[in-house]
C-alpha cells in the first residue's frame, strides 16, 4: 500500500515539536546563566557562559532534604502498593464470590474520586491522628489514592493467565500461597512494573496532599520546595528554573531505562 | 478415620474439578486493600458531606450547623463565578486538546521512523509534574523577564496576568501544553487497533486520505474519544496546582475555579465546613457529566466500532 507523504500533517507535529521543544530549550539555556546575564539578554538569547552556580545554589537553599523527603515518600508509596494490590488482583481474577465483586466495584467507583473531593476530611482525618507535618500523613492518602489504577492495570495482567496453569498447580496439589508466589506473581513482571511506575510518578509528582497536609521546611517534598522557590526567588528566574530542572531529573532517568512501562503507566494516570 | 476423611476429600474433588476450588484465594486476601481504601478515600468521601454540615476552623472539633453552612456558600457571588469558571475552562480545554491530541495521535501511529523518535520528544511534558510545568510557564511568561517582555509586538504590554481574557488564555495554553501529548498517547494506542483492512478496501473504492480519516479513524475511535473527553472533563473541573502557581485565582477573582476557591475558603480562610460543601459539590458535577457523557454517547452499552467487519 503506497501513500503520498502527507506534508501538512509533518509541518503540523514540526510545529507541535517546536511548542514543546523550545520552552525546554529556553529552560536548560536559562540555569547555565547568571541571574544578571539572563536578565540582560532575555529567555531566548544563546547562552554566552557556563555555570552550575544556578544547582549549586538550589542545594544550598534545602533542595537536598526535599529531595531526600520526596525519595522517602515515593520509595514508601511503591513498597505499600506493591504489598496491597497484588493480592488485591490476584482475589478478584480468581475468587469469583459476590464479595469479590463488590470490593472491584468499590475500587472501580474509586477510580472517579478527585483528591480535592476529600482533602478537607483528609485534612481532618490526618490531624486526629496526630501525623499532620509528618511524612507519613502524606505517604498513606497518596499510597490509597495509588489503588484503583494499579488494581486495574494488575487485574488485566492476571486475567491473562491462562486457567490451564491454575489448574495444573491445582493438579500438584499447591496451596493458595504456592499459586500465588510461584505462578502469578512471576507472571505478572510487566504489570507489576507498570504499577511501580505509576505510584512512584504520582508520588513523585505529587502536590496537593504535602501542600495541605505539611507546614514545615523538615517535611517539604521537592513540589513544594518548587512552589516555595517562585515566591522566594522572585526574579530569579535562573534559580527556579534549575530546580525545576532538578526535579524531573529522576523521572528522566527512569523514562530512558523503563520506557515501555511508563508509557503504559501514563496511559492509566488518567489526565491527572 | 484416616482413611474415611480421606475417601471423603476424594469423593468431594471428583464431584467438583479440582482446578475450580483448589488455589482459589479467599476473600481475606483483599481485605488488607480494601480496609486502607476504605479508610483513606470512601471513609473521607462520607466525611465531606458530614463536614459540610458543620462550621470548623481547623482547631478543635466541627460544630453542626446545618444548612447554614450551604445557604452561605451560595450567597457567596464568588462562588457562582467559581463554577461557571470551571466550566468554562473545562470546556475550553476539551474543544482545544481533542482535535489537536486526535491529529496528533493518529499522526504518531504511523510507521515511519521519525514518528517514533518525534513521539519520544511529544512525550516530555508528561514527565513533568503540574507544579514544575506551572513553574516553568510562570518564569517564560514573566511580565518582566520572560519572552512577552521581548516580544511586545505580540504580547503588549506583556502582563499576560494583568486581565481575566489573558489569564484564562494562559491557564488553557498551559493545560493543552501539558496534557495534549497524554490524549495523544490514548489515541496513537487506538489507531494502531484499526484494523488494517477497512483502509485496503477504501483505497480501492479510491478514498483519499482526508475521506479515510473522517470515515474511517474517527469513527473507529469514537469509543478512545469518550474516554479522552470524561478524562478531560474530570481533569479539567479539579485543576488545582495550575492555578495556584500561574494567577492565584486572580486576577481579583478572575481565574478562581472552584478547586482554587475550595481551597482558598478552606486552608487559607479557615472555613473548613465552606470547603468542605464546595469539594462535594465539584464530586457531584464531575460525576454528573461523566454519567451524562456516558449515556449520551451510548459508550455503558460498550457498542463495538467493530460492527459490519
Amino acid at each position: 500500500m503506497r501513500r503520498r507523504p502527507n506534508y501538512l500533517a509533518g509541518l503540523g507535529a514540526l510545529l507541535w515539536l517546536a511548542l514543546v521543544g523550545l520552552p525546554l530549550y529556553v529552560m536548560l539555556g536559562a540555569t547555565v546563566q547568571t541571574r544578571a546575564e539572563y536578565s540582560a539578554n532575555g529567555p531566548l538569547a544563546f547562552p554566552r557562559s557556563f555555570t552550575l552556580d544556578n544547582y549549586v545554589q538550589d542545594f544550598s537553599n534545602g533542595f537536598g532534604q526535599y529531595f531526600l523527603n520526596t525519595v522517602v515518600v515515593t520509595v514508601s508509596v511503591v513498597a505499600i502498593v506493591l504489598l496491597l494490590v497484588p493480592p488485591l488482583a490476584f482475589t478478584i481474577v480468581r475468587n469469583r464470590g459476590r464479595g469479590t465483586s463488590g470490593v472491584f466495584r468499590l475500587f472501580l467507583l474509586g477510580l472517579a474520586i478527585p483528591a480535592q473531593a476529600v482533602i478537607v476530611p483528609m485534612f481532618y482525618v490526618i490531624s486526629k491522628a496526630g501525623l499532620y507535618d509528618n511524612l507519613i500523613g502524606i505517604i498513606l492518602p497518596t499510597a490509597a489514592f495509588c489503588l484503583p489504577v494499579c488494581t486495574l492495570i494488575l487485574t488485566g495482567t492476571m486475567r491473562d493467565i491462562t486457567s490451564d496453569l491454575f489448574e495444573a498447580m491445582a493438579m500438584d496439589g499447591a496451596s493458595v500461597r504456592r499459586t500465588f508466589f510461584q505462578l502469578v506473581l512471576p507472571l505478572s513482571g510487566s504489570g507489576l512494573s507498570t504499577i511501580v511506575v505509576f505510584s512512584a510518578l504520582q508520588a513523585w509528582n505529587g502536590f496537593l496532599f504535602p501542600l495541605v497536609l505539611t507546614q514545615s521546611e523538615e517535611t517539604k517534598v521537592i513540589t513544594l520546595g518548587l512552589y516555595n522557590f517562585r515566591t522566594q526567588y522572585g526574579i530569579n528566574i535562573p534559580g527556579l528554573l534549575a530546580a525545576v530542572v532538578l526535579s524531573t531529573i529522576p523521572v528522566l532517568l527512569v523514562y530512558l531505562f523503563a520506557r515501555r512501562a511508563l508509557v503504559q503507566g501514563l496511559m492509566g494516570v488518567g489526565g491527572k | 478415620m484416616v482413611s474415611l476423611t480421606a475417601s471423603v476429600t476424594g469423593k468431594r474433588q471428583t464431584q467438583r474439578p479440582a482446578g475450580r476450588t483448589i488455589g482459589r484465594p479467599g476473600l481475606a486476601w483483599a481485605l488488607p486493600a480494601t480496609i486502607f481504601f476504605a479508610l483513606f478515600a470512601v471513609v473521607p468521601l462520607v466525611l465531606v458531606a458530614v463536614l459540610s454540615f458543620t462550621t470548623w476552623s481547623g482547631l478543635g472539633s466541627p460544630e453542626y450547623a446545618g444548612f447554614d453552612t450551604w445557604v452561605r456558600v451560595f450567597q457567596d457571588p464568588v462562588m457562582i463565578k467559581s463554577l461557571w469558571l470551571s466550566v468554562l475552562l473545562t470546556v475550553l480545554g476539551v474543544v482545544v486538546q481533542t482535535p489537536l491530541s486526535i491529529l496528533l495521535g493518529v499522526w504518531a501511529a504511523g510507521p515511519q521512523r521519525n514518528r517514533a523518535v518525534l513521539s519520544a520528544v511529544f512525550f516530555v511534558p508528561l514527565l513533568l509534574s503540574a507544579t514544575a510545568v506551572s513553574v516553568l510557564w510562570r518564569a517564560l511568561l514573566d511580565p518582566n523577564f520572560g519572552v512577552p517582555s521581548q516580544a511586545r509586538w505580540l504580547f503588549g504590554d506583556g502582563n499576560l496576568f494583568g486581565t481575566q481574557t489573558a489569564a484564562i488564555g494562559v491557564l488553557v495554553f498551559v493545560s493543552t501544553w501539558q496534557f495534549t501529548p497524554f490524549h495523544a498517547l490514548i489515541y496513537q494506542g487506538a489507531t494502531r487497533a484499526i484494523p488494517q483492512v477497512l483502509y485496503q478496501a477504501a483505497q480501492i473504492d479510491g478514498a483519499g486520505t482526508v475521506r479515510q480519516f473522517f470515515h474511517i479513524t474517527l469513527p473507529q475511535l469514537r469509543n478512545s474519544i469518550i474516554t479522552s473527553m470524561i478524562l478531560m472533563i474530570v481533569g479539567g473541573l479539579t485543576t488545582f496546582d495550575t492555578v495556584l502557581i500561574l494567577t492565584q485565582g486572580g486576577p481579583g477573582t478572575d481565574t478562581t475555579i472552584s478547586a482554587y476557591y475550595m481551597y482558598d475558603k478552606a486552608f487559607k480562610g479557615f472555613d473548613f465546613g465552606a470547603g468542605a460543601a464546595v469539594a462535594l459539590m465539584l464530586v457531584v458535577v464531575a460525576t454528573v457529566i461523566s454519567l451524562i457523557v456516558v449515556r449520551v454517547s451510548g459508550y455503558d452499552k460498550m457498542a463495538g466500532t467493530k460492527e459490519g467487519l
